[in-house]
C-alpha cells in the first residue's frame, strides 16, 4: 500500500482533467465545424463528459458496485446516486440525438446540404 | 491495478476524441464514435458503475450508432472543408478548460470515501435500500422507487421524443429531390 | 441483402438468445446490474440487427408499426397507472408499499417490476419506431 498514496497523488486528478478536455473537445467540435452530423456527435462526446464527471467522484477506491451482498457487513460501496442519475441521462440523450438527427434529415431535403455555411449563404441570397 | 486500467482507458479515450476531430470522413467518425462509446462503458464499469456501463454500451455503441449510419445515408457522408479559421473556437474552449482546471482545485481525491459526495444522500440509500424494500441492487431501488417521480418524467420524455421524429420524418419525402434516390436496402 | 448467407445464419442464432438475455436483464434487475432501459435497448437492438439484415418489410411483417405506436404510449399509461393504483389503494402517488396489504416489502418487488416492464415497453417501442422511421425514409 506504500506505492497506493503516490499513486492518488498522480493519478488523483486524471479523471478530472480528462473529463475536461472531452468537455473542450465536444464544445470545440460544436462551435467550428459547420457539418451538422458532426456537430451532434460533438455533442454526444459532451454528453458522455458528463457522465464521467458525475460517476467518478462517486467510485471509492476498494469499494465494489453499489448491489448489496448479505452477510459482509464492512464491504464498501460505490455511490449509487450518481448511477442512477446518468442511467436515465444516457438513454435521454439517444432520445434527443435522434430528434436532432430526423431534424438534420429534413433541413438535408429542403436545402440539399448539412453544411451551416451553405445553408446561411442560401437562405441570404 | 485500478489506477492504471482507468488512466489506460482515458487516454485511449482522449485518443479517439483526437480522431472524431481530425478526420473529415463521416463514416469514419460514427464508427469511431462507436467505439468511443464501448471505451466509455468500459470505464463506466472500471468504475463500478456496472448499470450504467451496460446501458452506455448498447445505447451509445448500439442504436446511437444505426441512428447515425441511417441518418448518414439519407443525407452526406464527407464533410465539407472548413471556410474560416478555426482560431476562436479554440480559443474559446481553451478559456472554457482553464476555467474548468481551475475549478478542479477544490475538488478531493479520486476514490476517496469521506467527501461530500458520498457521505450523506448516498450512504443513506446504501443503508436503507435493504431494510426497507428488499431489493439488493440499490441502483434499482433508487431508480425505480425513491425516485420514481424521475424516471417517470425521463420516460414521457422518451415518449415525446418519439413523437417529435415521427412528427417530423413521417408523411411524404418532398419529391424535388436533387441527389439520386438509393432505396432498396433498409438501412 | 439476399446472399449474405453467414451473416443470416449467425443473426438467426443470435436473436434468440438477445431476446433471453434481454428478459434476464429486465427480471433480474432486482438483484443484479440491469432494469427496464437496459432491456428496452437490448430488445430494440435484437430487431433492429434483424431489421438490418432481413430488411424493413419483413421485420414491419413481425411487429407492425401501427402496433408500436400503441405501445408507446402504453408503457407511459402502465407507469402512471401504478401510481393511480397506490391512489385508489389510499396511498401516495407511486407508493409502492400499498401494493401489499400483508408485506411492504413483497409490495414494493411488485411495484418495482410493473414500473420497470413500463419503462421497458415505451423504450423498446420508441428506439424501434424511430429506426423505422429512420430507415423508411429512404426509398
Amino acid at each position: 500500500m506504500e506505492g497506493f498514496n503516490e499513486f492518488a497523488f498522480v493519478l488523483g486528478g486524471v479523471n478530472h482533467w480528462i473529463t475536461i478536455f472531452l468537455i473542450m473537445a465536444g464544445f470545440y467540435i460544436i462551435v467550428s465545424r459547420s457539418n451538422m452530423i458532426k456537430k451532434l456527435v460533438g455533442l454526444s462526446i459532451f454528453q458522455t463528459s458528463v457522465y464521467l464527471l458525475y460517476v467518478s467522484p462517486g467510485k471509492i477506491i476498494g469499494g465494489t458496485a453499489p448491489i448489496i451482498v448479505e452477510g459482509n457487513p464492512e464491504q464498501l460501496y460505490s455511490n449509487p446516486l450518481p448511477h442512477v442519475l446518468i442511467l436515465t441521462a444516457i438513454v435521454v440523450g439517444v432520445a434527443t440525438l435522434a430528434l436532432g438527427l430526423a431534424l438534420v434529415v429534413r433541413i438535408n431535403e429542403a436545402y440539399g446540404s448539412i453544411e451551416e455555411d451553405e445553408i446561411y449563404g442560401e437562405d441570404w441570397d | 491495478m485500478e489506477f492504471l486500467i482507468n488512466l489506460v482507458l482515458l487516454l485511449f479515450l482522449a485518443a479517439v476524441t483526437f480522431a472524431v476531430i481530425g478526420v473529415r470522413n463521416l463514416f469514419a467518425v460514427v464508427i469511431l464514435g462507436g467505439a468511443y462509446s464501448f471505451l466509455m462503458a468500459t470505464l463506466l464499469i472500471a468504475m463500478d458503475a456496472v448499470d450504467v456501463g451496460m446501458t452506455e454500451a448498447a445505447v451509445g455503441a448500439g442504436v446511437s450508432t444505426v441512428l447515425l449510419l441511417s441518418a448518414l445515408h439519407l443525407t452526406n457522408t464527407e464533410e465539407a472543408a472548413a471556410r474560416h479559421s478555426n482560431v476562436l473556437p479554440l480559443a474559446l474552449s481553451l478559456l472554457t478548460g482553464a476555467a474548468l482546471i481551475y475549478g478542479t482545485w477544490g475538488l478531493p481525491d479520486y476514490g476517496m470515501a469521506d467527501t461530500a459526495v458520498n457521505t450523506y444522500v448516498g450512504q443513506q440509500y446504501l443503508e436503507r435500500s435493504i431494510p426497507e424494500t428488499t431489493v439488493p441492487n440499490v441502483v434499482t431501488s433508487v431508480l425505480a422507487s425513491y425516485r420514481g417521480y424521475d424516471t417517470l418524467g425521463e420516460t414521457t420524455v422518451i415518449f415525446t421524443a418519439g413523437i417529435g421524429v415521427l412528427m417530423l420524418l413521417r408523411g411524404r419525402r418532398p419529391r424535388k429531390d436533387k441527389e439520386t434516390s438509393t432505396g432498396g436496402d433498409a438501412t | 441483402m439476399r446472399s449474405h448467407l453467414i451473416l443470416r445464419v449467425v443473426s438467426k442464432l443470435l436473436i434468440p438468445f438477445l431476446l433471453l438475455f434481454a428478459l434476464y436483464v429486465q427480471f433480474h434487475g432486482d438483484f443484479g446490474p440491469g432494469g427496464g432501459f437496459q432491456a428496452g435497448v437490448i430488445v430494440a437492438a435484437a430487431f433492429v440487427l434483424y431489421a438490418l439484415i432481413f430488411g424493413l418489410k419483413t421485420i414491419q411483417k413481425v411487429i407492425p408499426p401501427a402496433l408500436l405506436e400503441v405501445l408507446v404510449p402504453m408503457g407511459v399509461l402502465i407507469y402512471a397507472g401504478v401510481g393511480v393504483a397506490t391512489w385508489i389503494l389510499g396511498g401516495n402517488f407511486l407508493d409502492y408499499n400499498m401494493l401489499d396489504s400483508h408485506d411492504p416489502s413483497h409490495g414494493q418487488h411488485l411495484g418495482i417490476l410493473l414500473v420497470e416492464a413500463g419503462v421497458l415497453v415505451t423504450v423498446a417501442s420508441t428506439m424501434l419506431l424511430i429506426f423505422y422511421t429512420f430507415a423508411g425514409r429512404g426509398r
